[in-house]
């Protein structure tokens, strides 16, 4: 039986869990270091990522959390989750952040790359591996590079910024620009458990 | 915990209020023409506000503020022209923000930026959605404009939050449109009484409709909703899910970090600190002690070093909302 973490310092956690839950997945809470040990794969919720990064960063789980992927636990990031794990970030006005993440993704993502709140939307995602995925992207990042071993999975057409990465995958590790929460698709969760059972 | 119905109540609104909403846009689509990308739909507004979830959102006046906010790990900011302590010192008339000093704040920061308008101001509404604010705080922190109504909040894209003291008056602002609520509390006090009451009555009246949905009375249910004037639906919603139907966070009053894990303990999804950050002496040290006590409010070792983080010699000095005149009460603007 596969248990999958959700972590679950801010954002809404809440409802990966139920998702997770409606699939028959066992999940648990993550917030401490301890946490870690006891899931066979993580996902990293939708939020503020500079709030979640705070906060791994004063509990040191951020550092424990970067040592468990190293040794290959299989995680998700959705949205703040995908920023989380980035090589590279930067936002669409300010530019260059200093907010902390863990650099574990050979990707280079942009924060607010859309826009706005008003110009969050839902589109349909073509997604390798997995099909169609409603996805609501929400004050959503962007995907604008991807080096080996990470590679963009799932692309969005959008009518003026254009073609955006929305999922990379690189091992064990998948990132996702939208909130599949949000819209209820289950396809990507039976795809992240299939990948930790793998 | 609120693990329960999390995600059911998201799609069981969504079928009930928002779907009305879907099906206008629906009829919109003509024929058999796809759209592929459907901007700032109910669902997504309502997305929005969920990541809010277990954060705090700070009251700023300016850019400087706006930063020590987000690198204390605020959620998101509402920048105001004078903080509520300082409206209520002013006097007069409290008006929406400067304009200008709001679009600096959102070219400054990364994280989501609020900002209020006054009760019924839907011009006031209108520019803010313009400028491209990210939430809306219909707000009775400011001077009301119209006394009986609130602000049609179907006819914006921008999410909406208002103020609420009681279950009725949530659902009534639900009903509205409101994408989030907020207890009321008492503002720029720095007295925390009135949000813990607010949030109590909220949760007896949830306890007593699920009690009524329980026992199978719905002629009960009924009986509350034509008392309270709210919509039999929503009533009978609220008491199926055990809990609001949109997120709830706690305001009015919240100035340390053992007073906003309160309010989390208490059931709420976040919290509002108003002019408890900034009306402090050691602004920085408490906004980052607020995020972490937010967030770790079952974790009673970590809110004690928060708390640890501040020193009550530096707080608000603060307000007791007893020796308020009734007209200085804000928390009464706009049922």
């Amino acid at each position: 039986m596969v248990v999958v973490g959700v972590l679950a310092l801010q954002g809404d956690f809440l409802e990966h869990l139920e998702i997770l839950r409606e699939l028959g997945v066992e999940t648990r809470i993550v917030k401490k270091p301890e946490d870690l040990s006891t899931v066979n794969g993580l996902v990293i919720p939708g939020g503020e990522s500079t709030t979640i990064g705070t906060l791994m960063a004063v509990k040191d789980l951020g550092d424990h959390l970067v040592k468990h992927l190293e040794k290959g636990l299989p995680v998700m990031g959705t949205c703040a989750g995908a920023i989380l794990l980035a090589n590279k970030v930067a936002d669409r006005v300010v530019g260059e952040t200093n907010q902390y993440t863990l650099k574990v993704m050979n990707i280079s993502i942009v924060r607010n790359i859309f826009g706005r709140q008003r110009n969050s939307f839902i589109a349909n995602v073509e997604v390798e591996n997995v099909g169609v995925v409603r996805a609501a992207f929400i004050r959503a990042p962007g995907i604008v590079e991807a080096w080996t071993p990470a590679k963009i999975t799932g692309y969005v057409e959008h009518p003026t910024v254009g073609r955006v990465g929305a999922v990379a995958e690189q091992d064990s590790i998948l990132a996702l620009t939208f909130h599949p929460e949000i819209t209820g698709d289950k396809k990507i969760y039976q795809y992240f458990v299939t990948k930790i059972k793998r | 915990m609120k693990l329960v119905d999390a995600y059911t109540y998201l799609e069981k609104l969504r079928d009930f209020i928002y779907s009305l909403l879907e099906y206008r846009d629906k009829v919109k689509e003509s024929g058999l023409e796809v759209i592929p990308i459907r901007e700032a739909t109910p669902l997504v507004r309502y997305g929005f506000i969920s990541m809010f979830k277990s954060g705090v959102i700070m009251d700023v006046t300016n850019e400087k503020q706006a930063e020590i906010a987000e690198n204390a790990g605020a959620v998101g900011v509402m920048v105001l022209d004078k903080l509520p302590y300082d409206v209520r010192t002013a006097g007069g008339v409290a008006r929406t923000a400067d304009l200008n000093v709001i679009m600096s704040v959102m070219n400054a920061i990364t994280i989501p930026v609020s900002a209020k308008c006054r009760i019924g101001h839907a011009e006031e509404a209108r520019l803010l959605e313009n400028i491209g604010v990210d939430l809306i705080d219909e707000s009775e922190v400011l001077t009301p404009v119209d006394e009986k109504n609130h602000i049609n909040k179907w006819d914006f894209k921008t999410p909406f939050v208002n103020g609420a003291r009681n279950l009725p008056e949530a659902l009534r602002r639900i009903y509205e449109g409101a994408s989030m609520i907020r207890t009321k509390g008492e503002p720029g006090t720095g007295n925390v009484a009135e949000a813990v009451r607010h949030m109590k009555l909220v949760n007896r009246d949830i306890a007593t409709l699920r009690g009524y949905l329980l026992a199978g009375d719905y002629e009960a249910i009924w009986f509350y909703s034509k008392e309270n004037k709210v919509p039999y639906e929503l009533a009978l919603l609220t008491a199926k899910l055990g809990r609001l139907p949109v997120v709830n966070f706690a305001a009015g009053g919240i100035a340390t970090p053992a007073d906003a894990a309160l309010m989390m303990w208490l059931g709420a999804d976040g919290v509002f600190v108003g002019s408890g950050i900034f009306k402090s002496q050691d602004s920085e040290n408490r906004a980052r002690a607020i995020v972490l006590a937010t967030s770790f409010y079952d974790d009673p070792e970590t809110v004690v070093e928060a708390q640890k983080m501040v020193s009550e010699k530096y707080s608000m000095l603060g307000i007791d909302v007893r020796i308020l005149k009734p007209e200085q009460l804000m928390q009464v603007r706009g049922e």
